[in-house]
């Protein structure tokens, strides 16, 4: 320093520090990062329909969450046109004319048009969303109705709750400030008081109350016959998986069952079903009773909201028609909803079908079956809502 | 290890200032490798927030993660300056990076483009950036997200499209057109022209009427016609728009002056790791191993590259310019040049020969070829990205009555039209802003006029 002073010429010499400086040392590339996601997250909500459609997303059936390709939002900026041929400086040997790199049959569009650009090429990430987000975006865009449970008093289920307190119970609901509290009052009025009494304790009571079942069981039933083929299993699929979602929603717990026939019927694991398929010919009667089996033996309609969709393409044995319209009449009785969805993406076949007929006659005694008919994507919204919107009318009426 | 690089810091700076450096202090920091990513990333240490930084922070994370890329060596022009050394790095690379640092400074304190920007901002732009970054922080506060964000969509947009040749700090247009002064008797060549036989008087009054077009010229300055001229622009708004443009600015020098810049530097810390006798020897020897990697043209393994390496291409440059004509003049082409004028001037036929410069075509299908070896194309080749800061010419035409933004792309110049679909989308930003109508007049890919619109969105 007194150099400095003396000598007026010094220049002021530079420093190295490696204190933490004066501007904050968080991450803002991070939080940055984070914003860009919460971008593409409202662009995905937005479109969500569209996303959703894709076959990629649904890979994870049984996961609470669905994973998203998407691709990093683009801040855009002017730029020119892509030129026919690019060019630009480079360094090495080769006389003009020399080829450095041949033509690449496919690859290269992607390769040498992005080298004169950003020069990032591009990054593909794959976003988790929860599915009871993308839910609730779909619930909100369609606005669908919540599902209501069975109102009707049989399904009940007996529950214990706590209630008031007694002075004789097991030691194990004892209620030690109660207890406490009820001495602290007699000593205060008693003259010479001792510690605790017996009437001083206090116990817990538990009373039986009944309360309307919050258990679901959802049966999905699908025609695995050889009519029905690849695409009309994943439009099923896609179906069932979003009836199942919603039906999740309400319901705390639920139970799946998945039901596939040609013309008998088997019970699936929930992976397995969707990559059944089989041969030959159709008798709905088959999945009918296996599902009216379940239901006996599995799912109590007295102790469960029960729920079957079945998926097929409206084609059925001829000879089974009356087996399988006695055991739909029976499941119509005992469910909370029947929906029936009818998956023919070919178009131009008439629009009568052996299924359908039978699922219309049953509607005029039982309002709680829904039919709908799926060709495409876009119809599994419109099915979904009819459904939702069906069943909750349903279960207001009752 | 013996030595610090605290203790060799100031010895080679005794050196570089022996050696006839002039530069502005420089305050050096030793940081984490993350916080060198992120300011490379944004540019400045600490800068405004916008999501498209996050994008390219996390390419930066991937390509660090791939070993494609480690930033060395971060400095910014000031005074003092601030510099940023890896506080994992070894004491070489350090030391490197240090002397490198001062040939930067010494640039900066020195050429010509910098100190204009200098003279017109002062010396502390890193501390505003900050204080900018702190006041938008602030309007995200009260204003929330959402609006915050779409101002910085369009004006981060148009980063580029300044005009470096006005002035930082720039009066709006005269209210009127400098109309002739046509008092007699103040100009005497006027006086002796002004009544020559035949002449009429000059009808005034048309002139007088007609109101002052703006913009009077075309406006290339997008960021200060907007911030200055837009319908419904709320002040906090504005700032931000200049606080881009200060911004930007201040990025300019170095981007046009980058081969030259980045050469110097190399120049210098070549020499002053040669002439600082007081390292010891390993240090050394690591320095020049990562000097050699600083100026290597080729990837590994490879023997032409499609790219020119800055550092290489600069520092061979300078040392082509030393030999030749000596350090003094060198110094006088460091005030002077920019990019261009270095390119064009020095890089003469013999080194780009020695250098093995040439220009490649790149086709769609993929195929690449040499395409020449000419020294004019050559030059061109090096110099094209850098034409108009990078960006394509745009500029503001007109601004009609009903407060529509007409944008005019000088396509002649470009040579093609624009990609459309981002044009595009940077309407759309910038029209949420100007809060009316904009318009933008380029060519479609058949090489027609093409009106476009922003997207109407909200």
């Amino acid at each position: 320093m007194s150099d400095d002073l003396l000598n007026p010429d010094t220049q002021p010499q530079s420093r190295i520090s490696a204190e933490v400086s004066w501007y904050d040392l968080f991450s803002r590339g991070a939080r940055d990062w984070l914003r860009h996601n919460e971008k593409v997250r409202e662009a995905v909500k937005q479109r969500v329909r569209e996303f959703i459609s894709s076959p990629d997303v649904l890979t994870r059936a049984g996961e609470r969450t669905v994973l998203v390709p998407v691709r990093l939002l683009e801040h855009a900026r002017f730029r020119l046109r892509d030129p026919e041929t690019e060019s630009g400086a480079g360094q090495g040997a080769g006389e003009p004319g020399k080829v450095l790199r041949p033509a690449q049959p496919q690859a290269g569009e992607d390769e040498g048009a992005g080298r004169g650009g950003t020069g990032e090429g591009e990054v593909n990430f794959v976003l988790e969303l929860k599915i009871d987000d993308i839910l609730d975006w779909l619930w909100d865009e369609m606005k669908l109705p919540e599902l209501k449970p069975k109102q009707s008093s049989a399904v009940e289920d007996a529950e214990l709750v706590r209630e008031g307190w007694d002075r004789h119970g097991a030691r194990s609901r004892l209620d030690r400030r109660r207890t406490v509290k009820e001495a602290v009052k007699r000593r205060a009025i008693q003259q010479h008081p001792v510690p605790f009494t017996d009437d001083d304790l206090r116990f817990r009571q538990l009373v039986r109350r009944q309360k309307p079942a919050t258990n679901a069981a959802v049966m999905f039933a699908i025609d695995v016959s050889g009519s029905m083929g690849e695409t009309e299993r994943r439009l099923a699929k896609t179906f069932f998986f979003f009836a199942l979602q919603g039906i999740r929603r309400q319901y705390p717990k639920v139970e799946t069952a998945f039901l596939a026939h040609t013309v008998n019927a088997w019970e699936f694991s929930e992976e397995e079903f969707f990559r059944t398929s089989g041969t030959g010919g159709t008798a709905a009667s088959s999945a009918l009773n296996l599902g009216l089996e379940l239901l006996h033996s599995r799912y109590d309609p007295a102790r469960y909201n029960c729920y079957l969709f079945y998926a097929s393409d409206g084609e059925n044995a001829t000879e089974d028609r009356d087996p399988a319209a006695a055991a739909l009449r029976e499941l119509a009785s005992e469910l909370n909803y029947m929906g029936y969805v009818e998956i023919r993406p070919s178009h131009g076949r008439s629009s009568e079908t052996e299924m359908s007929n039978l699922l219309t006659e049953l509607q005029n005694d039982h309002p709680a079956i829904g039919i709908a008919r799926i060709s495409g994507q876009e119809d599994i919204w419109t099915a979904l809502r009819q459904f939702f919107q069906q069943q909750a009318g349903q279960a207001e009426a009752a | 290890m013996s030595a610090t690089v605290g203790e060799c810091a100031p010895r080679l700076e005794a050196l570089a200032r022996k050696l006839g450096l002039d530069y502005h202090p420089v305050d050096f920091e030793l940081v984490p490798t993350t916080f060198m990513m992120e300011v490379a990333v944004y540019g400045l240490p600490v800068r405004m927030p916008h999501w498209s930084f996050g994008v390219r922070y996390m390419h930066q994370l991937i390509r660090r993660n791939m070993g494609h890329s480690r930033i060395f060596e971060v400095m910014f022009p000031g005074d003092p300056c601030h510099a940023y050394l890896v506080s994992t790095n070894t004491l070489a690379e350090n030391t490197l990076v240090i002397a490198h640092v001062l040939g930067h400074a010494d640039f900066a304190k020195n050429n010509q483009l910098f100190a204009r920007f200098e003279q017109m901002a002062g010396t502390h732009i890193v501390e505003h950036a900050a204080a900018q970054a702190h006041r938008i922080d602030a309007a995200v506060t009260e204003f929330g997200q959402q609006r915050v964000e779409a101002v910085l969509d369009a004006a981060l947009a148009l980063e580029p499209h300044i005009d470096a040749n006005t002035e930082l700090h720039r009066p709006p247009y005269p209210a009127r057109p400098e109309t002739v002064d046509a008092t007699p008797g103040e100009n005497p060549f006027r006086d002796r022209y002004q009544g020559l036989p035949g002449e009429k008087a000059a009808p005034e009054t048309s002139k007088e009427r007609r109101p002052t077009p703006v913009p009077p010229n075309p406006e290339y300055d997008l960021l200060w016609f907007i911030a200055h001229y837009a319908p419904e622009m709320e002040d906090w708004e504005r700032d931000v728009f200049l606080a881009v443009r200060e911004e930007s600015f201040y990025f300019y020098p170095v981007f046009a002056c980058q081969i030259m810049n980045e050469g110097w530097a190399t120049y210098w810390h070549a020499r002053l790791l040669r002439e600082a006798d007081f390292l010891p020897e390993n240090v050394y020897l690591d320095a020049i191993k990562a000097h050699s990697d600083v100026v290597r043209p080729f990837a590994a393994e490879q023997q032409t590259a499609l790219a020119v390496n800055p550092y290489h291409l600069g520092f061979s440059l300078w040392e082509h310019i030393v030999e030749k004509h000596g350090i003094e003049q060198a110094r006088r082409i460091c005030c002077e040049e920019d990019d261009f004028g270095f390119i064009r001037n020095y890089l003469d036929r013999e080194l780009a020969e020695k250098l093995g410069l040439f220009v490649f075509e790149a086709r769609k299908d993929g195929e690449i070829k040499v395409a020449a070896r000419d020294l004019d194309a050559v030059r061109e080749a090096i110099l094209a990205p850098k034409f108009n800061y990078g960006a394509p010419r745009i500029c503001v035409s007109e601004l009609r009555h009903d407060g529509t933004l007409v944008l005019i792309h000088d396509h002649h110049s470009d040579g093609r039209g624009l990609d459309l679909d981002r044009a595009a989308r940077v309407l759309e930003y910038v029209q949420r802003v100007w809060r009316r109508p904009v318009i933008l007049q380029t060519t479609d890919t058949h090489g027609a006029a093409h009106e476009l619109t922003a997207r109407t969105n909200g």
